[in-house]
């Protein structure tokens, strides 16, 4: 009874997320039983947010490198503060994506109200957790737009890492003041005083100030707190001034549509008020406003300094533009700044496997980028695939998780082509220039890439990368980076046996597998983490490949003269690895133009039937065959060649064993 | 209990109307009753055949390649097991409402160390319940070390008329990696005396692609086994099944793997030299010369009704002892205890029944069918689904066509085959037949857009077997 009970929540949890969060009285599915708002929203008694002046409100943010304990010490702090119950369960609680959870990363931001008192004085404190991973600092940035400190995690046995340093800048550069916290104390390799050093040596923060816990076993997590009360400035801002609410991210509901986390600095904020965007110029009424805790809990008002959600009938999803300032309606504010927006990294065409599903596909589309607003999207479309989208995402892991939130939340398979970088290209062909009305275009798309002939120049976009490691591995880091056509910056020894190397890579030779490479040469013990650094001039040609003399659109790829002979060969042998056998020889092959630089040939089936196909056998084979007949459906076929949906994207990861 | 089965005829009658409620041979049935105009024709009332598959579960020994449904167990009770072979038999016979039974086979584990007394019980319980005509081929597997010639003897005065004998290889060291208690020699004993006392119905079984084996080796094998065989071979290309300790030892690499290329070979190889003897390839895995083709595996592949009987048996019959109208794909408790508990308490130990829809059983035809080098014939065709032809499935443009012009496929007014080529590769044709199949089937049943899955998921689950109230079998 117990089992199928689990089971049956298990399944519940699998469901497409639109339809069970859309009870607003139900607990997300996934999040453990225990976790029951202290404060139930039910009530009639709203919390009194009127309590709480900017001095008695801290905004923090905890960043850190993955793996540090982030969303460890955030059920901590969660659990400390009352706002969940205590149990052994509580893992991840603010992680609530099913691809979060899987995967044991943060992806998006996600804030909780935390009530704690300090000698006597009851203080707010909201914490926006945010994510851990190199292609999601976007987040990170934004988060910290609403914070005026932050907690800094760092492993008492890894130490300082590559994201650790970029984090720290991130804050640094925001001006935020910063409480270091050495974690995982507990660990019986943890050396917590070389990492106070290293603390000291990079970032310039007294060994003393340093915090050491056991985010896990919860020691000294009460004292995080207190600094952070004693070290966070609250928000400078004030009740008196007019609304002026600053839009920090969104989320979208099925039935109550756009719910904004708002930061307010200047003002109040309550139910019925008359608000306007400054961005759309758009009026909406307030329905609703409340804090996170860490679910909606709903509120009389929200005062200056505070941070919470409002519900104000936006339906469309272009409505809620994160960093869009919020205003009363006839009593306009000065905007705030807003935000850079996120810089796609990666493009990848995304098509319907069926074009019958275009329009489905679509909406789903316009949903998650509402939740995922660092996604661009343009529609594109192409001869071999139908009507589709280019999208451009923060890094491959982004597009990996926003594929597999498609699926998990909306139910929905697509077709993604191989990920590119954004190029561009000088433009010397006057015909081109004017069909264009610029000199320069960016090729997101390696259909459009111009010929060499009308172009005097092309540019690859590059990055800074850091890498922390263990010194031993210096050496096949370096040949790593030579390979993939780096030039080094600076080398730097953070202490005795840690290294920090930083390199200028060309995007395109870190975008798909470099972080895994360098995760496997290093054991998994150097870390990774790159800034945007402009363009560079570089010999770029368009590489197609061929199935039997058919081109295969997924595949073409832009890339570097000196590495198309290695890359169309290793392309051409994985194929060969991925497509299943036929009844006719394949030829694989990779051209540049009309000229074949790499071919492979997967031999025809010569015998394919079972040996024996008798009366107790037939129900057994029978399910087989219906499923690959089924399976016909889900076939790309390129000329004749039968390809697995799953191939290309197959071929594109590729294993770092090999 | 005979009394019992002798059911009205009308009923009988009706059940034998629809698809796939009747024997071989019969003309064209009339639609289920679901499908719109059935045309009665004159057949309908022609009693029910059916084909027997008895399974005894025992061995001495766990052969290495083996994943079927055996058992070695330190004492049979063999007179309790023969109780519930017999009265299964009887049982499962009274259900199906089978008038004549066309041919029996004792497959297993292995049925030569069964007694003659047994295969005799259940033969006469056969004869008791249905007509089972003299000349009908009943068909005992044997191993060599179990087929003396008194032994052998003894089964053929029990009624058997036909041995199926498993030599797998002439090759001792062959036999051993296989796990096989006989040496080559011991196998060319047996079947010496098999052909004396079973004269041009005595079938080898030969296993090709072992572990290591060259196609030279391979040759000399068959050579071998074509100056010893008469006029029936089976030539089984070793599957590596999951869970057998011989695909443990090539999976982790103590023995080789046969790369597919040498199996492609050796299996051209083997055809090109029985057709040269003088045998006709007339399925995937079997030869016969002379006319001595298996009827009862033909049964099988051509579509037949069959019941199986015994542990983890598997049949394919109209239950028109229940006024069942549709063929149920059924299969037996696979544990021996188990099953003989159920058969003592309810007669028959069937753990699960599914009706199957036309669809199903076109799918199953298609897919059996095609291994025989006749194909599937129009008239058989017919039988099962009158109202859409071959020719309306598969002659207008689409995969088929695509098949056939690329020559691995014919469809004529014989009927539906594979070519010489076509056979090798059948498992790579039939996903594209069966797709064909779905979506032409689909189209003509239902407006567009209905899925497949509802159709199967529709109908099926009679699940466990509840023994009939009407009938008290």
């Amino acid at each position: 009874m117990a089992l199928a009970g689990r089971a049956a929540l298990r399944w519940r949890a699998r469901l497409p997320s639109p339809w069970h969060a859309a009870a607003p009285l139900c607990r997300p599915a996934w999040l453990p039983a225990t976790c029951e708002r202290p404060l139930s929203s039910r009530g009639k008694d709203k919390v009194d947010m009127s309590a709480y002046p900017v001095e008695r409100i801290r905004n923090f943010s905890i960043i850190a490198h993955v793996d540090h304990g982030k969303s460890t010490l955030a059920d901590r702090l969660l659990e400390i503060t009352g706002t969940i119950s205590k149990t052994d369960h509580n893992k991840q609680v603010l992680d609530k994506l099913q691809v979060e959870r899987e995967r044991g990363i943060t992806v998006k931001a996600q804030s909780a109200s935390l009530f704690y008192n300090h000698e006597g004085i009851n203080y707010l404190l909201n914490l926006i957790d945010t994510p851990g991973h190199v292609d999601f600092s976007y987040e990170v940035s934004r988060s910290l737009s609403a914070c005026q400190g932050v907690i800094l995690v760092v492993d008492a046995n890894e130490g300082i890492q590559a994201q650790t340093v970029a984090n720290f800048y991130l804050a640094f550069e925001a001006q935020l003041s910063i409480i270091p916290v050495i974690n995982k104390i507990d660990l019986k390799n943890a050396d917590p005083e070389r990492v106070e050093k290293q603390i000291e040596k990079l970032f310039d923060i007294p060994t003393d100030e340093c915090i050491r816990i056991s985010a896990k076993q919860g020691t000294n997590v009460e004292k995080v707190l207190q600094k952070v009360i004693e070290k966070v400035p609250p928000p400078q801002c004030n009740t008196a001034d007019p609304l002026k609410a600053l839009v920090f991210d969104s989320t979208f509901d099925h039935y109550r549509g756009v719910i904004a986390n708002i930061a307010l600095f200047g003002g109040e904020i309550a139910k019925g008020q008359k608000i306007m965007s400054a961005h759309t110029k758009k009026r909406y009424e307030v329905h609703e406003v409340g804090i996170l805790t860490p679910n909606e809990q709903p509120t009389h008002k929200l005062y200056a300094g505070q941070v919470g959600y409002l519900i104000a009938g936006m339906k469309e999803v272009t409505e809620a533009q994160i960093g869009d300032t919020l205003f009363l309606y006839k009593q306009p504010v000065e905007p705030l700044p807003g935000f850079k927006s996120a810089k796609p990294m990666v493009f990848a065409g995304m098509y319907p496997i069926d074009q019958g599903e275009y329009n489905n596909l679509k909406s789903a589309l316009e949903r998650l980028t509402l939740n995922d607003s660092s996604v661009t999207v343009h529609r594109d479309s192409s001869l071999a695939l139908g009507a589709g989208w280019r999208l451009g995402f923060l890094g491959l892991l982004h597009m990996e998780v926003f594929n597999q939130r498609l699926e998990q939340e909306y139910n929905m398979s697509v077709i993604l082509t191989a990920p590119t970088v954004p190029y561009k290209a000088v433009l010397s062909s006057a015909k081109l220039i004017k069909a264009y009305g610029k000199d320069q275009i960016t090729i997101i798309n390696p259909a459009q890439f111009p010929d060499k002939l009308s172009v005097s120049e092309y540019l690859e976009p590059t990055v800074l990368g850091t890498i922390v490691t263990p010194h031993e591995y210096i050496g096949k880091i370096i040949t790593l980076c030579q390979d993939r056509r780096a030039v080094q910056k600076d080398m730097l020894y953070i202490d005795e046996n840690r290294v920090m190397l930083k390199y200028l890579f060309p995007l395109n030779e870190i975008v798909v597998d470099f972080y895994d490479a360098l995760k496997s040469l290093s054991s998994g013990y150097a870390s990774f983490d790159y800034e945007d650094a402009g363009y560079q001039s570089a010999d770029l040609i368009k590489m197609d490949i061929l199935l039997n003399g058919n081109p295969v659109e997924e595949l073409a790829t832009i890339i570097h003269s000196d590495k198309a002979h290695a890359a169309g060969k290793l392309l051409c042998e994985r194929l060969k690895e991925t497509i299943p056998r036929q009844l006719f020889d394949i030829a694989i092959q990779a051209a540049i133009g009309k000229k074949i630089i790499a071919r492979e040939t997967l031999k025809a089936y010569r015998k394919n039937v079972v040996a024996k196909c008798y009366g107790g056998d037939i129900t057994r084979r029978m399910k087989l065959l219906r499923r690959q007949a089924e399976g016909k459906r889900l076939m790309r076929k390129i000329g004749n060649v039968e390809v697995p949906r799953d191939a290309f994207i197959r071929v594109l990861k590729r294993e770092t064993d090999k | 209990m005979a009394a019992l089965c002798k059911w009205p005829r009308n009923l009988a009658a009706l059940a034998a109307a629809l698809p796939g409620g009747g024997g071989p041979g019969r003309a064209p049935a009339p639609a289920p009753a679901l499908e719109p105009a059935p045309e009665p024709l004159p057949e309908t009332a022609a009693p029910a055949t059916a084909a027997l598959y008895v399974h005894w579960p025992y061995c001495r020994k766990r052969c290495s390649y083996c994943n079927f449904n055996t058992y070695v167990v330190p004492a049979v009770d063999e007179s309790a097991v023969r109780a519930c072979l017999v009265r299964e038999a009887r049982t499962l016979l009274c259900l199906g409402q089978v008038h004549s039974v066309t041919s029996v086979f004792f497959g297993g584990g292995t049925p030569s160390l069964a007694s003659p007394g047994t295969v005799a019980a259940v033969l006469e319980a056969v004869a008791g319940a249905a007509h089972l005509p003299s000349g009908a081929e009943v068909t005992l597997e044997a191993n060599p070390s179990s087929t003396s010639t008194l032994r052998l003897a003894g089964f053929r005065a029990a009624g058997v008329n036909r041995l199926s004998i498993g030599v797998q290889s002439l090759d001792d060291a062959e036999l051993r990696m296989l796990g096989r208690e006989h040496t080559a020699a011991e196998a060319r004993k047996a079947v010496e005396a098999a052909r004396e006392l079973f004269p041009g119905r005595t079938s080898i079984d030969l296993l090709f692609g072992l572990p290591g084996q060259s196609q030279d080796a391979w040759t000399q094998r068959l050579e071998a086994a074509l100056r010893l065989c008469d006029d029936h071979i089976s030539l089984y290309q070793l599957t590596l099944e999951r869970g057998t300790v011989l695909a443990a030892q090539v999976q982790r690499g103590a023995l080789p793997a046969s790369p597919q290329d040498l199996l492609a070979d050796m299996y051209q190889a083997a055809r090109t030299a029985l057709v040269g003897a003088g045998f006709r390839h007339y399925e995937v895995s079997n030869f016969a010369r002379k006319g001595a083709l298996s009827t009862h595996n033909l049964s099988y592949w051509r579509g037949d009704q069959y019941i199986g009987v015994g542990p983890g048996a598997h049949g394919r019959f109209v239950l028109r002892g229940e006024g069942g109208c549709s063929r149920e794909a059924r299969v037996q408790t696979l544990e021996p205890v188990t099953w003989m508990q159920e058969v003592q308490s309810r007669g028959h130990g069937t753990r699960s029944r599914v009706v199957l829809s036309l669809l199903e059983q076109l799918e199953e035809l298609l897919t059996l069918g095609l291994r025989t080098d006749e194909g599937i014939t129009q008239e058989r065709w017919g039988h099962f689904s009158p109202h859409l032809s071959l020719q309306a499935v598969f002659g207008e443009p689409g995969e088929a066509q695509a098949l056939q012009q690329e020559g691995w496929l014919v469809l004529d007014s014989r009927g539906l085959r594979c070519t010489w080529a076509g056979l090798a590769v059948l498992d790579s044709l039939l996903p594209d037949l069966l797709w064909q199949l779905q979506r032409v089937l689909g189209a003509a049943r239902r407006p567009p857009r209905g899925t497949l899955a509802e159709e199967r998921a529709g109908g099926r689950d009679v699940r466990a077997s509840p023994l009939p109230s009407r009938l008290d079998c």
